[in-house]
């Protein structure tokens, strides 16, 4: 394997006296899937939250071990914040898309870096909505408000809104949590298509949604890492008896 | 936690078994009807073998309802999995008990060639061998199910023997080739039966280790003299 694009090295974290990560040492393949899954309260959050620097304001909130994106410590001091995440972009639960209209949540982010060129935005409203796979169903009215789309295509929208900024890894905390299935379905296609380009990290809302776009699992347990495997195996194969009784559905 | 996915789970064992002791009998009384050159009851195994497929497509229904519904994974999903396979394996071997009763039907009346020896040492093999790999898959037994499988071997040096005898009477005496051909087919549908039964213990390793792995692998036949 390359070098991998993030790698998580004996990363522990406290919400004051509450221990949520317990020495995660993780590495991330870039253009791949890796999907951290367990029950509730297992940290997965938490790790996704640290990888985009989230956590910097959380009162309380204690990290130690490291963190590299291609091999740059995200915490070292005088890092660039504003600059990760344009490169590490993050996708919420809750769809969220802006005020006004379908293009310009597209093109919020790259005009606040500063993009002006009507050719230029146009060319990633295009793509990025094509990457997203809401292009066919919006392209004949990206100007009509945001709002007015259904769920799944909100979902798909912020989707979009991150890859504008064309980050290097897209980290997804259950997108499609609130989605039926056929929204959730399109959402799970445009990460399928995401992996050939990007890198993935997503907290999936069920096992076989976890089961279906992984390439890499990694199974939380009470801030713990139980297991890391290929998808193909952790569902089918599982080596850990707590990972097998939580696929299972025997707890969790 | 899942109890009533365990309750069918385990429900769709006991049918599993239910239909192995239903390819355990066929085969047992194909062989017995052959040795009494008893037509009726050949029949009589000749038209079972429709329940059995019959339960057979009722077992694979349930699986592929407890797929859909339950969603499984890891051990329970390999566990459905094998089931779905070894029940088209215990639908052939109940093919093979079929096979034998029709050779039977065309060998007819006509006295033996020779007392039938082998061949019922074949059938109690055969049957040992069934019984005890569908009791290694209840049991999730894999060293049991990887000495069952080793057993295969006792059965094909059976009918090698069955083989070399029967031939040896075809050459000396020409007017029996047809019914020792038929014998020879008899044996043959034996030598499968235990073939298929090997594949059931592979499916044991597979739902307790998820390991996919031929047990016995044929050596190359060997050049023709």
């Amino acid at each position: 394997m390359s070098e991998p694009k993030i790698q998580i090295q004996d990363v522990s974290y406290a919400y004051g006296d509450q221990q949520v990560l317990r020495n995660i040492t993780l590495d991330i393949p870039a253009r791949a899937i890796t999907v951290l899954f367990g029950p509730a309260g297992g940290g997965k959050t938490t790790l996704l939250r640290l990888m985009n620097r989230l956590n910097d304001l959380v009162e309380d909130g204690r990290m130690t071990g490291r963190i590299l994106l291609d091999g740059e410590d995200i915490y070292a001091p005088g890092f660039d914040v504003p600059g990760l995440r344009r490169r590490v972009g993050m996708v919420f639960a809750l769809p969220l898309p802006l005020p006004g209209t379908i293009r310009e949540n597209v093109t919020y982010g790259p005009k606040l870096a500063g993009l002006r060129d009507r050719a230029r935005l146009d060319e990633i409203v295009e793509r990025s909505l094509r990457q997203a796979a809401l292009w066919d169903e919006v392209k004949d009215r990206l100007d009509s408000p945001a709002n007015a789309l259904s769920g799944g295509q909100q979902q798909r929208l912020c989707i979009a809104r991150s890859l504008a900024l064309e980050p290097e890894v897209l980290l997804l905390d259950e997108p499609t949590s609130g989605l039926d299935p056929i929204s959730t379905a399109k959402v799970e296609e445009s990460l399928l298509i995401l992996r050939e380009q990007y890198t993935v990290v997503i907290v999936p809302h069920s096992v076989q949604q976890a089961s279906r776009i992984a390439d890499y699992a990694a199974f939380f347990l009470m801030g713990e890492l139980v297991e890391h495997q290929p998808g193909k195996r952790i569902f089918t194969t599982p080596v850990d008896k707590r990972t097998e009784d939580y696929v299972t559905g025997r707890f969790g | 936690m899942r109890r009533a996915f365990d309750e069918d789970l385990q429900e769709l064992q006991n049918q599993m078994l239910e239909l192995g002791s239903m390819v355990g009998e066929a085969l047992a009384r194909s062989v017995d009807a052959l040795k009494r050159q008893d037509m009726q009851a050949s029949r009589e195994v000749i038209r079972n073998d429709m329940k059995i497929n019959e339960k057979r497509f009722a077992i694979e229904a349930d699986c592929l309802r407890l797929i859909a519904t339950q969603q499984p994974m890891a051990r329970d999903l390999r566990s459905i999995a094998a089931v779905l396979e070894i029940i088209t394996d215990l639908e052939r071997c109940a093919d093979y008990a079929a096979g034998i009763a029709k050779i039977t039907l065309m060998i007819g009346k006509e006295p033996f060639i020779k007392p039938l020896i082998d061949i019922p040492r074949m059938l109690e093999k055969d049957l040992s061998m069934l019984d005890r790999a569908l009791k290694a898959f209840v049991d999730r037994d894999v060293d049991a199910a990887r000495r069952i499988a080793a057993e295969d071997d006792d059965v094909d040096a059976l009918y090698d023997q069955i083989n070399n005898e029967l031939l040896a009477f075809m050459l000396q005496d020409p007017r029996t080739v047809r019914q020792a051909t038929r014998l020879l087919w008899v044996a043959h549908n034996l030598e499968r039966f235990a073939d298929r039964v090997t594949n059931i213990c592979e499916r044991v390793v597979f739902t307790v280790t998820g390991e996919m792995r031929e047990m016995n692998i044929q050596e190359p036949e060997e050049e023709p003299q």
